[in-house]
């Protein structure tokens, strides 16, 4: 029999009020559509969901200078938000891709994360945006680069007492082109089994600045940090950019493996055909 | 199990559930409100025979905690049609157009497209394949099915 108290705080103070009061019993909720398909999947639930649902002000996007997201936005509103689909295209066809419509109403993007499977959509895209998360406890703030924030599969450098509250993306990442690809079976309602992730920055044809970044390529989402180095400086060939493919699929940048999804040989292909893909396309964005 | 108390708007009628505190909107809908339109499919938010609208967004009833539905307005398939009876465009569309086989997926259906004619009017074809990706039919192929739905939206022009 599936039990738990279920508690809807209207503030972050509360927030962390109940999570002193119940410690490893309580789990934060938000969307849910993490939390209580594993609940109902594993008939086990924690002594108290805490959900952040009531935290109204956690859900926005905003530029001013930095892109500002709240952890309670949701997949919906990134992908109806006009500055998401012309400035963070890659964020845009992360978030736009998750799930179904029902699904992206609720689900949040801080929930993504903080899920943090291999597979996340958003993760990627915000990998190569360079993206800071921003973390809150009883007592301090912090902020962890999103490449520091897995620590391994569904595991983040989060505490028992903190939340995340937001993401903040740099204003620099005007200057750059992005695009996501998920490799996917059907179009909708489905994990990827490879996602590349590239962001972009020209100076004329040569690349003055690049991040590329695999999911479902490693026990975390990973940055490919082989392959930018290699083409920092370069200019835009196919050349470069299929040999940066080949360095993005290879050890140097990523783990493979066999799963049900797809094989690990069948996986190193579709990055080495989609990092150069992806890149021309991030060129191409940013070029407009 | 503790029980919660939640009142909201149900079809337009102030309602309040006395239920376990763990149950879903669904489980909800259908065992305490005895309105059995919206399906349980899969359970996990990928199937959408359990779609309603929630203050105007399609969702996952299966998925929703009965505590988040406070002070909310939800409408389900049993609210679609007029108070008199008479049906709904979307629904007689559905009904012309062979949209409906088996009927499973139907009330689902129906709620993703009334959540996007709703919002959107006059949505392209893609539009609409868009918005019922998360409902799965396994009779019919969507082909009658998106037909039902332009052809809706043709009729509320």
């Amino acid at each position: 029999m599936i039990d738990y108290d279920y508690r809807k705080p209207g503030n972050l103070e509360e927030v962390f009020n109940l999570l002193r009061e119940y410690g490893p019993e309580a789990a934060l909720i938000a969307g849910g559509t993490d939390v209580m398909v594993k609940i109902r999947n594993t008939k086990k639930a924690p002594g108290v969901l805490v959900s952040l649902r009531g935290l109204k002000d956690l859900s926005y996007i905003r530029k001013n200078g930095d892109y500002h997201i709240g952890a309670l936005t949701t997949h919906r509103m990134l992908e109806e938000s006009d500055l998401v689909q012309k400035e963070l295209s890659a964020l845009y066809e992360g978030a736009s891709r998750i799930g179904s419509v029902q699904v992206r109403n609720v689900a949040t993007i801080g929930g993504n994360i903080c899920n943090a499977a291999p597979s996340a959509d958003t993760a990627g895209p915000l990998l190569v945006l360079d993206a800071q998360v921003l973390i809150q406890g009883p007592e301090e703030k912090r902020r962890v680069p999103i490449t520091e924030f897995f620590t391994g599969t569904y595991k983040t450098v989060l505490k028992q007492d903190e939340v995340v509250t937001g993401l903040q993306i740099p204003a620099e990442m005007e200057q750059f082109g992005s695009a996501y690809w998920k490799q996917s079976r059907r179009k909708a309602m489905n994990l990827p089994i490879l996602g590349v992730s590239v962001s972009i920055k020209l100076e004329g044809e040569i690349i003055s600045d690049i991040r590329l970044a695999l999911t479902v390529a490693a026990p975390t989402p990973v940055r490919a940090y082989k392959a930018e180095d290699f083409l920092k400086g370069k200019s835009l060939s196919d050349e470069a950019l299929n040999e940066a493919g080949k360095i993005a699929a290879s050890t140097e940048c990523c783990t493979l493996r066999d799963s049900l999804r797809g094989e690990a040989w069948y996986r190193a292909e579709i990055i080495e055909t989609y990092v150069p893909r992806m890149a021309r396309l991030a060129a191409e964005r940013r070029s407009k | 199990m503790k029980k919660v108390s939640v009142s909201f708007t149900l079809n337009g009628d102030a309602v309040t559930a006395e239920v376990p505190v763990t149950w879903t909107l669904l489980k909800t809908l259908r065992e305490y409100f005895d309105l059995t339109g919206a399906k349980e499919g899969c359970g996990v938010g990928e199937c959408g025979a359990c779609t309603v609208i929630m203050d105007g967004q399609a969702i996952n009833s299966c998925l929703c905690p009965i505590p988040e539905v406070e002070g909310k307005s939800v409408t389900t398939i049993e609210g679609v049609a007029n108070r008199d009876g008479s049906l709904h465009p979307i629904q007689k569309a559905f009904l012309e157009n062979n949209g409906v086989q088996c009927g499973f997926c139907t009330s689902g259906m129906i709620m993703s497209s009334k959540a996007l004619l709703d919002q959107d009017p006059d949505p392209t074809e893609e539009d609409i394949r868009k918005s019922i990706a998360g409902n799965f039919c396994r009779c019919t192929g969507y082909v009658q099915i998106v037909e039902s739905v332009e052809m809706a939206a043709k009729e509320g022009k």
